[in-house]
């Protein structure tokens, strides 16, 4: 019987990525000459993990190349090498070439090694080059970089029975031996039992190995790291000869008496022939890069969400027994009235689990934004900018699947503020800057809604030249008056870009339109804002869970939409004396100080059968990025929440329509998306966020 | 009884021959067949809720364990009569892969019909029915016996982002 390893490869990769991403992110908080040995111990200790486990699952590739890396930070921590720049940016290119290498492992594919072996012939070189005897736990044997003398070592290797239950396997340390040098093996078998008495999962041989090598004792003290607790290891040098051992037994023999237990927990090729199979079975996976299998994506809660959660489903029992109990007994008056509060409570326990279970989902936006450090120092270094990134609110909650969607656009959005957004340290200098440009990322709540602002301190967008692009790319006409708003807006157009030479990170709006749109795709919406000389602030308004919503139900001819509570400012009944048309089949309502525009729903959406008279039907004001709008309903029905499901999932966008919802009654009812009605029913000009109808101009409103 | 026999040596057949599976069904006396591997369920007709501004042939969306599915009208979607919906009016609930998504939609048809094993090659290529919109539907015509049986091309049937949806959207 062996062991499937494959069922653990998940865990290992989820840790795995989890390491990278702690040393990446250590590793931009290390400054050389000012080094924490604490960020360092976490480095190595990162390293250190991934290459025990690449090693267990026979992910050789990635054990080797992370031990070249490992052996370095080791001698940093240990104060034998010092840390210099390089370092600090060849590590981080390793950390890109493991998380590379285990993306392609995870997508059952091989990993591209070429990367790898140049990366770690330069670890091996400054492993090597700056003090070769100072560096002799190099593992990877070669030659010709050799120039000690060869010592032979005798090496007596006798394993605890349990070994194997630890998951090592002595056939990878003799392999691991004969890399290093010259090797005899002996196997002595003088300890295995009678058949009868031999219990399979165990180890009953021990080695004594000759080892002729030019590499000191650490380095084969670091083979048998592993299994020192488990095994009885002395290694005795035995001087620059080699001494011809006793009763020698040929190495191959050695290792073929190991496989021959046939029980044993590891086998050797097993690791690498799972992943060939699976390969063949699952076909080559198509997004490398990101692994969208659905089944595959995993969640960490926090502990103490899970145990509100169990405190909660114990409430729920509770009232479930209470509620039982009631039941079995005769109806009266008085079981009645318990039955009520019963029911009552089960409602609060129902509403609190539901808020609880969808927190889960929520995870601190720091999961994106842990991203960016890496970027702007990758970017900024390639771009000759100095740049300092601010993130705030990083422990600001946001669902999961918005998240993951999320990425992209910020991505693209720093990019842009580190292009074009930020001068250059001199021209910076020139106009009496800080030489250090900042890009900050801030991330608040706000309403049912997360905000996240990308701003930075550079010179702004250039409205002259926006302007004569659009005029170029007939956008807008020569003689059009538009707003510094609106102009800005118009880099949200499609295709639409102001850099002179597109540069390999970006051109300030090449993109921007498929930015909007995946924002727009998450109900979310994206603004500009920008001064010359002072900086651009781009912000991104997303709603905190795709899942559920708060919800009014509406009635329309005989039809039933929800529109989102959160955008409700007020629902009331028409004044007609408060009532003015302006321009072609515009109304407005007058109230208190603001003109409210008149959505007819039942005219956007093409129902017959709605009451038309104003005097008869009820005005829903809802408020949308600070514009609001009146939408003609015939009738409220009940507040509740509404858990969101996707009418694109299985149809198609529906403009006006955000998605639908399963009621009570077992109906689907659509979800209005406000801003999306308030674009449908022609009250804006596309592109811009200034609603037409401004009543000081004489301006015409579109029919 | 030989009949249910046929159907069971068909079923063994299946899996040496090319032969597929088809669903078929009526709709204006004539018989359609769809691949019956893409056949998820067949449900009765129940009231739907209206997508606005949508098609005249997507009749709405239906609650389907949770899933919202659209449903779609074939006769209107083929420009034929629409008739009333009765109890005896069935909704094939299909799933086809558009643009790399699996969708499940519901399709409208006057009553369920048979199932038959056919094998591609025998079904013929449309005449060129030059002025016809369906014939882009139509997989390929297969005779059963004595009956002719349209074989449709459910991809095209229900890509809803099809330039004749515009059309018939017009119309």
């Amino acid at each position: 019987m062996s062991i499937d390893l494959s069922q653990f490869f998940d865990v290992f990769f989820e840790e795995s990525f989890e390491g990278l991403d702690a040393m990446e992110s250590e590793l931009l908080n290390l400054e050389p000459g000012k080094e924490d040995q604490e960020t360092i111990n976490t480095i190595f200790r990162a390293a250190h993990s991934i290459k025990g486990g690449s090693g267990t699952f026979g992910f050789t590739a990635v054990s080797d190349f992370t031990h070249v890396l490992e052996t370095l930070l080791d001698q940093i921590r240990n104060g034998q090498r010092q840390l210099v720049a390089e370092h600090v940016n060849l590590l981080l290119k390793a950390v890109d070439c493991l998380r590379a290498m285990l993306t392609a492992l995870q997508a059952q594919e091989e990993p591209e090694r070429q990367e790898a072996n140049e990366l770690k012939q330069r670890f091996e070189a400054i492993l090597n080059g700056e003090n070769n005897t100072d560096a002799p736990e190099q593992a990877v044997s070669e030659p010709e970089e050799q120039v000690d003398l060869p010592i032979t070592f005798q090496i007596d290797f006798k394993p605890l029975p349990y070994l194997f239950k630890t998951g090592n396997e002595p056939l990878y340390m003799i392999a691991e031996l004969s890399e290093l040098g010259e090797l005899e093996t002996q196997a002595l078998h003088d300890e295995v039992p009678k058949l009868k008495q031999l219990n399979a999962e165990d180890c009953y041989l021990y080695w004594r190995f000759f080892l002729t090598t030019t590499r000191g004792e650490s380095a084969i003290r670091e083979i048998f790291e592993w299994v020192e607790d488990d095994a009885e290891i002395t290694i005795v040098q035995c001087g620059g000869l080699f001494e011809e051992p006793v009763d020698q037994v040929d190495a191959s023999d050695a290792q073929q008496s190991v496989p021959a237990e046939d029980e044993l927990p590891v086998q050797t090729p097993a690791p690498a022939k799972t992943v060939q199979e699976n390969k063949k079975e699952a076909g080559p996976a198509k997004d490398v890069r990101k692994n969208t299998d659905p089944s595959t994506t995993s969640i960490r809660v926090g502990i103490d969400k899970v145990d509100s959660l169990i405190n909660m489903v114990g409430e729920l029992v509770i009232t479930q027994a209470m509620l039982s109990q009631i039941g079995e007994q005769e109806i009266t008056e008085s079981s009645i009235a318990a039955l009520q509060e019963g029911l009552a409570q089960l409602a609060h326990n129902t509403r609190d689990l539901q808020e609880n279970v969808m927190r889960i989902r929520m995870l601190p936006i720091s999961f994106v934004f842990s991203r960016f450090p890496r970027l702007v120092r990758d970017i900024s270094q390639k771009l000759n900018k100095q740049v300092e990134l601010k993130l705030i609110g990083e422990q600001t909650e946001l669902d999961k699947t918005v998240m993951e969607k999320l990425s992209d656009p910020m991505v693209h959005l720093v990019r842009n503020s580190l292009d074009h957004g930020l001068e250059t340290p001199e021209e910076r200098i020139a106009q009496g800057k800080d030489p250090v440009g900042t890009v900050t990322l801030n991330a608040f709540h706000q309403g049912g809604n997360i905000v996240i602002e990308i701003m930075d301190d550079g010179k702004g967008l250039d409205t002259e030249k926006i302007r004569n692009k659009a005029i170029q790319n007939g956008l807008i006409q020569e003689q059009d008056e538009l707003t510094v708003d609106e102009i800005n807006e118009l880099i949200f157009m499609p295709g639409f870009s102001t850099a002179d030479n597109v540069s390999e990170i970006s051109g300030r709006g090449v993109g921007m339109d498929v930015v909007r749109k995946n924002i727009q795709a998450l109900n979310g919406s994206v603004e500009v804002s920008s001064e010359a000389g002072v900086g651009s602030t781009f912000t991104i308004r997303l709603p905190l869970t795709l899942a559920i919503l708060d919800g009014q139900l509406v009635q329309v001819a005989d039809h039933t939409y929800i529109i989102p509570l959160i955008s409700i400012v007020e629902s009331l009944q028409i004044d007609i004396a408060k009532v003015s048309n302006v321009g072609k089949g515009l109304q407005v309502l007058r109230l208190r100080d603001e003109y409210i525009p008149i959505l007819r729903l039942y005219d956007i959406f093409n129902h017959k059968g709605a009451r038309e008279e104003l005097d008869k039907t009820l005005l829903v004001v809802v408020e949308n990025d600070n514009y609001k709008v009146g939408i003609l309903v015939d009738d409220l029905l009940a507040q509740q929440q509404v858990v969101i499901k996707s009418l694109e999932a299985n149809y198609q966008r529906v403009d006006g329509i955000s998605g639908a919802t399963i009621l009570g009654d077992g109906t689907v009812s659509l979800i209005i998306d406000i801003s999306g009605l308030i674009k449908l029913s022609g009250l804006r000009r596309p592109g811009s966020s200034e609603l037409l109808v401004d009543l000081k101009a004489d301006e015409g409103i579109p029919a | 009884m030989t009949e249910h026999m046929n159907l069971n040596q068909q079923l063994v057949l299946d899996t040496e021959t090319d032969e597929k599976q088809f669903l078929t069904f009526m709709m204006d006396e004539e018989e359609y067949g769809i691949d019956i591997l893409a056949v998820q369920e067949i449900r009765g007709w129940e009231p739907v809720t209206v997508i606005p501004n949508s098609p005249p042939f997507v009749k709405g969306a239906m609650n389907l364990r949770g899933t919202i599915v659209p449903i779609i009208d074939l006769r209107q979607r083929f420009g034929i009569t629409h008739i009333g919906y009765g109890p005896l009016t069935v909704v094939i609930v299909v799933s086809v892969t558009l643009k790399e998504q699996t969708k499940l939609m519901g399709i409208v048809v006057d009553a369920v019909s048979d199932v038959y094993s056919i094998s591609e090659e025998k079904a013929k290529d449309v005449p060129d029915f030059q002025d016809s919109d369906n014939a882009q539907f139509v997989h390929g015509l297969v005779n059963v016996g004595e009956k002719m049986v349209v074989l449709l091309n459910l991809k095209k049937v229900l890509d809803l982002h099809d330039k004749s949806c515009a059309k018939s959207n017009g119309g």
